[in-house]
């Protein structure tokens, strides 16, 4: 139990999708404006992750690796869609205000990339705890954002008016704010990291192909002691 | 031969020092403040010294928290301030001038270590990040007092793009008596303040006659109604001489400063003349801020017999 415990957190701090891999970084930036939209896109994201990492682990020693890529496309794509339908039957408002974003988790790097990294790689279980760490990590992140975004670029909270109207920082809901608190939740998790002695070292995904490979990753390390 | 000194050059030391530069910058624009005073009223005189002991005090403070050596000695914090309070319109409440004041000295400032090491020109970040958030204070340019009181009037770039504004205004534009932030409506307050720091060698005027310049030639050329009365009006003069000289984000070299001025005068004359024209001369500051070492690696000059590397 204790290293899938590991896994799952892992994926919320050691190896945050969103912070420290920086995938993904697109629907961070876009959804994040409002908690709602932020914790939908989040919940959404996570129940596809969990499903695609499941089955693709289910049939990885099955899928061809040359065509493995369209593979896991299919496979997210499907419940991709599984999810656009439910929320379009029972959450319309959130549906309609996560608009394209919501299909985009087909192309979402940390559903593909954890697939490629690690469900094809990975028993079931320890995939599903993967998807499970991964999606929680990138629920942090964009919810975490978005209620700083929500709460001081419109002044309010789930919809709530928290900070009267005429007192917002505007530029919190636009682009640029939005990559400024990204900057600053990245700073804070590596500060935070180091904080507590551990090297920051992101760990990139990869295909154990080293010598064509020009990151310092323990691996390389490894093949280069060898 | 006791003692022997070993130090890291520079050796030699002009009497030259970043404070008594930042004092040359702080008297040239006093003429804008004097003219901002008779111009609006006395708020423009709070709210210039508000914004300055803001920019000190967020200085002073991150220096203190972050056990770093105090530096506001140097005036440069005053600098910012008092020129993102001349980015500002007469009715700015005080306290969105003081998050303008905080993002320029933290976020663009302090974070990336202080003076001489920010990438761009904090006060024009200051200004931006103040326009994307508090838009409609922004551009509520009230009328100058003795007019009509606390009424909105149309700027000058605004009635230029209407085409409603004619040669017997230039008068006008030159003194300043029309609507507008604080600190750019009097263009002879900032030809005057531009010419002491020309005078002083604190600037030198390439870049200042280069944005120029190459602004009214490219407004000229992309069919401007009236290119000569549009350099008057706007933040073109005061960008020009106060904020596009600023020692630590233009280039070093006078090819480069060259470049640079070009560079600025382009962007805005095809910002003003097909886009919105708000915030033309602090987005091409801000733009060319940014290729700034690019100008320089190119246009370093080459040591005097040197050879190209084989």
């Amino acid at each position: 139990m204790r290293d899938k415990m590991k896994i799952l957190l892992n994926g919320m701090f050691k190896e945050n999708p969103v912070l420290i891999l920086a995938l993904g970084c697109c629907s961070v930036l876009a959804v994040s404006v409002s908690v709602s939209g932020g914790f939908g896109m989040g919940v959404a994201l996570t129940f596809v992750l969990v499903c695609s990492n499941v089955v693709i682990s289910l049939l990885r020693n099955i899928i061809p690796s040359k065509v493995r890529i369209p593979c896991y496309i299919v496979v997210i794509a499907t419940f991709v869609t599984l999810v656009e339908m439910l929320m379009e039957a029972y959450l319309k408002s959130l549906y309609d205000s996560l608009g394209v974003f919501l299909s985009l988790i087909v192309v979402n790097c940390i559903v593909l990339g954890r697939a490629e990294m690690f469900a094809s790689k990975h028993g079931v279980v320890d995939s599903f705890f993967d998807g499970l760490g991964m999606g929680i990590g990138y629920t942090m992140v964009i919810v975490g954002m978005s209620v700083v975004r929500e709460l001081f670029g419109s002044g309010t909270l789930l919809g709530c008016r928290v900070i009267p109207e005429g007192y917002q920082l505007g530029i919190l809901t636009q682009a640029p704010g939005g990559f400024f608190l990204f900057g600053c939740a990245i700073a804070i998790l590596v500060a935070a990291m180091a904080k507590r002695g551990k090297k920051f070292e992101p760990k990139m995904g990869c295909d154990g192909n080293c010598a064509a490979c020009h990151s310092a990753c323990e691996d390389r390390k490894e093949a280069e002691a060898k | 031969m006791s003692e022997l000194t070993v130090s890291v050059s520079p050796h030699l030391r002009g009497p030259r020092t970043t404070q008594k530069i930042m004092l040359d910058v702080l008297i040239a624009l006093c003429p804008a403040l004097v003219a901002s005073v008779v111009i609006f009223g006395w708020r423009s005189l709070l709210l210039t010294g508000v914004s300055a002991a803001m920019c000190v005090a967020c200085e002073y403070i991150w220096e203190k928290l972050m056990r770093q050596p105090v530096t506001v000695t140097d005036l440069s914090a005053v600098v910012t301030g008092v020129l993102l309070a001349f980015n500002v319109p007469y009715t700015m409440p005080v306290w969105e001038l003081l998050v303008g004041d905080l993002v320029a000295i933290i976020c663009v400032k302090m974070l990336f270590g202080g003076i001489g090491c920010n990438f761009v020109n904090p006060a024009l970040v200051g200004r931006v990040v103040m326009f994307f958030s508090f838009t409609a204070d922004m551009t509520n340019f009230p009328a100058p007092a003795g007019t009509v009181d606390a009424l909105t009037s149309a700027t000058p770039l605004a009635l230029i793009r209407a085409g409603s504004i004619g040669w017997s205004e230039l008068p006008q534009l030159l003194l300043g008596v029309h609507g507008g932030v604080l600190g750019e409506t009097c263009a002879i307050a900032l030809i005057l303040g531009g010419a002491y720091l020309c005078v002083r060698r604190v600037i030198k005027p390439i870049i200042p006659l280069a944005y120029l310049g190459s602004c009214l030639l490219f407004m000229w050329i992309f069919g401007s109604p009236q290119p000569v009365l549009a350099v008057f009006s706007g933040g073109l003069l005061l960008g020009a001489i106060f904020m596009a000289t600023d020692y630590v984000t233009t280039p070093t070299t006078n090819l480069g400063k060259l470049v640079f001025g070009l560079g600025c005068g382009l962007l805005t004359a095809m910002m003003r003349c097909f886009a919105s024209s708000a915030g033309a001369v602090t987005f091409s500051i801000l733009l060319m801020n940014l290729v700034v070492p690019y100008i320089n690696d190119l246009t370093a000059p080459k040591p005097f017999g040197g050879v190209e590397a084989k």
